[in-house]
């Protein structure tokens, strides 16, 4: 008997009828998204800019805790270096605002390099609180800095922004661009990462870091490239951020709770661990925004409450209670054995 | 002059950080639990001792009496009602919730008290000082906060290694379950190493509070100083943090000294600097 009989037939299914009812839904919501400047006003661009980063910024948040066991709550650190970059290569080196979105992300990556050498000494917990400490310091660093605006900030000047667009329209709508660019692409980055080698590396550090270690992968070179895209990443949102605000200073550029804290609630509440996770996050926290937007400090409370009773009964979030149920999967990053 | 006066006053404050970071220390140490709410609870303490001086007349220091135990029975009820469920292999949910549970008490200050930043009167006591020689002196203030450290960890020492709850404690500490064998009732225990968690961090927010305005958003500040604290004088040690703190305290007044300016930005600078030359802190005790 030859031994290809007594192995049952099999293949590795990577894609499941959901995930291709996805595809078909993305491009639609895409083809749709691309066409809002046709018809839409400043106030639907902004917003949807904003909800473009805010997704982004929980995908990479998602990826450094769900997944590399990253627990930052320092990455308003380069959100704010990203909007600095912007705001120094433009005013003070003369670079065209756009071509500084990306190299302000690469400052920031490089920021991110020795940063990482000094927050990777500390271990789990301590390792959140190290990375706030880290974003104080260059906080702090930055309201140093006078041709910056010192500790009060600065504004960009109007021969800069005329760069983006001649009318106050043409400028929000390519920022638009670039957000919608930033926001489908870092899906996308995130997307492949977690398909590829290095995904499945993540998967097995985030189901247990012992054994992805005794199966040979190299858990701090993994976790050390995935602390590098976030950061090079958050450092382009960053100067989009402030491209858009026109205004920076270290209080709001270094905010914990916009950059930080929010983005942390959304991932939790939506589902750690998975893509799908902090796009359902993203709408409840918008939900919740629109309808609680006049109740102020009631509206954090309320979102905190949420975060905090979703981690003790669902930890892995809205979306963990309905993959489990339903078995969904829009964006497959897992390899399924499938007997035949 | 100013320089060793500066110096020597931040080295007593260095006491107040070493209080903060005791109390984190102590529910790291029993439950490896880094509440990420601590330095709002702080924060929560001091108005409580604002609510206490306002309504009784009382002076910042007697209303101790009354912040204390209070702070002692909402530790006990929020370890046993909230942070007992958070405990196990994952390091996500304890510090997911304390996060969550730390935008909470932020945000019900400001929904209760304003964003208006307060403060207690201690009166002379403030600006009193000790005569050394001419040009040296000791404020009477930041000297008692520093006796009143090394008293309370010194107190905390003979409690972990002198009584039947200390025993308790380090038992839990080595090894959860096997101390459950032996009758530890853990989540009982876990909540009396938070209750006096604290409580210690109530001595230090009334005496932040006597000593600088303190805001709804002061916490976060707070607890950082008590985790650099923590990791320069190294895990596992109270004495090593205290003399955590007192470095802390000193690299601040060298920096305020420099430039005013450049106060919390030095301290965070010789925490780094901790970080990268002796990553284990100062005086390490515990392998973690």
């Amino acid at each position: 008997m030859s031994s290809a009989a007594s192995t049952p037939a099999f293949r590795i299914e990577r894609s499941t009828r959901t995930s291709w009812i996805g595809l078909v839904l993305a491009i639609a919501i895409v083809v749709l998204l691309v066409s809002v400047p046709w018809w839409g006003g400043e106030d639907d661009l902004r917003l949807i800019v904003e909800i473009c980063y805010t997704i982004a910024l929980a995908q990479l948040w998602n990826l450094l805790a769900g997944y590399a066991g990253l627990v930052s709550v320092g990455q308003q650190a380069f959100v704010g270096l990203g909007g600095y970059a912007l705001f120094g290569l433009t005013i003070l080196a003369g670079v065209p605002p756009l071509p500084a979105i990306v190299l302000a992300g690469v400052i920031a990556a490089l920021i991110a390099v020795p940063t990482a050498l000094i927050v990777f000494r500390l271990r789990g917990a301590y390792f959140a609180i190290g990375t706030w400490v880290i974003a104080e310091v260059y906080s702090e660093v930055m309201g140093l800095i006078r041709d910056l605006g010192a500790g009060t900030g600065m504004s960009l000047p109007v021969a800069i922004s005329r760069h983006v667009g001649e009318t106050r329209f043409d400028r929000e709508a390519s920022l638009y661009y670039v957000g919608l660019v930033i926001g489908i692409g870092t899906v996308a980055v995130v997307f492949a990462w977690l398909r590829s080698r290095q995904g499945l590396a993540l998967t097995a550090i985030r189901d247990s870091e012992t054994a992805a270690g005794s199966v040979g992968i190299n858990n701090d070179r993994t976790k050390y490239a995935v602390y590098l895209l976030a950061a090079l990443v958050t450092g382009m949102i960053g100067a989009l951020i402030y491209l858009e605000k026109l205004r920076i200073s270290p209080d709001s550029a270094f905010d914990v709770i916009d950059w930080t804290a929010d983005i942390i609630f959304i991932v939790v509440i939506g589902g750690i661990g998975s893509i799908e996770g902090p796009f359902l996050g993203a709408l409840v926290f918008f939900a919740l925004r629109y309808f609680l937007a006049d109740y102020g400090a009631w509206y954090m409370i309320l979102l905190g409450a949420v975060a905090v009773v979703i981690m003790l009964l669902a930890p892995r979030g809205l979306w963990g209670l309905v993959a489990d149920r339903f078995d969904i999967h829009f964006f497959p990053v897992r390899r399924r054995v499938r007997l035949e | 002059m100013d320089w060793i006066n500066g110096i020597l006053q931040g080295a007593l404050i260095g006491g107040l950080y070493a209080l903060f970071a005791a109390g984190l220390s102590l529910m790291f140490g029993v439950m490896r639990l880094v509440n990420i709410a601590h330095g709002d609870l702080i924060v929560f303490a001091a108005y409580l001792g604002l609510v206490v001086v306002q309504t009784l007349g009382l002076s910042p220091f007697v209303s101790l009496v009354i912040v204390v135990p209070t702070m002692f029975v909402l530790g006990y009820i929020l370890q046993r009602g909230l942070l007992n469920f958070t405990l196990g292999g994952d390091i996500l949910p304890p510090l997911l919730v304390t996060f969550g549970l730390s935008i909470i008490i932020q945000n019900a200050l400001l929904e209760g008290f304003s964003a208006d930043s307060q403060k207690l009167q201690a009166g002379n006591f403030e600006t009193a000082s000790l005569h050394i020689s001419d040009q040296l002196a000791i404020g009477w203030f930041p000297f008692v906060i520093f006796l009143t450290a090394v008293a309370v960890i010194a107190l905390l020492e003979l409690l972990i290694y002198r009584t039947a709850l200390g025993r308790a404690f380090r038992a839990t500490s080595d090894d959860a379950d096997t101390a459950r064998l032996y009758g530890v009732r853990n989540r009982h225990v876990y909540a009396l190493a938070t209750a006096l968690s604290l409580a210690v961090i109530s001595i230090a927010a009334i005496f932040l509070a006597v000593r600088v305005n303190f805001d709804p958003a002061s916490g976060p500040a707070r607890l950082l100083y008590a985790f650099e604290a923590v990791i320069i004088g190294g895990l596992g040690s109270l004495w090593g943090t205290l003399a955590g703190g007192v470095v802390l305290g000193v690299a601040q007044a060298v920096g305020a000294q420099l430039n005013p300016g450049w106060e919390s930005l030095a301290g965070h600078l010789a925490f780094l600097a901790v970080l990268i030359l002796r990553p284990r802190g100062l005086f390490p005790k515990l392998v973690d």
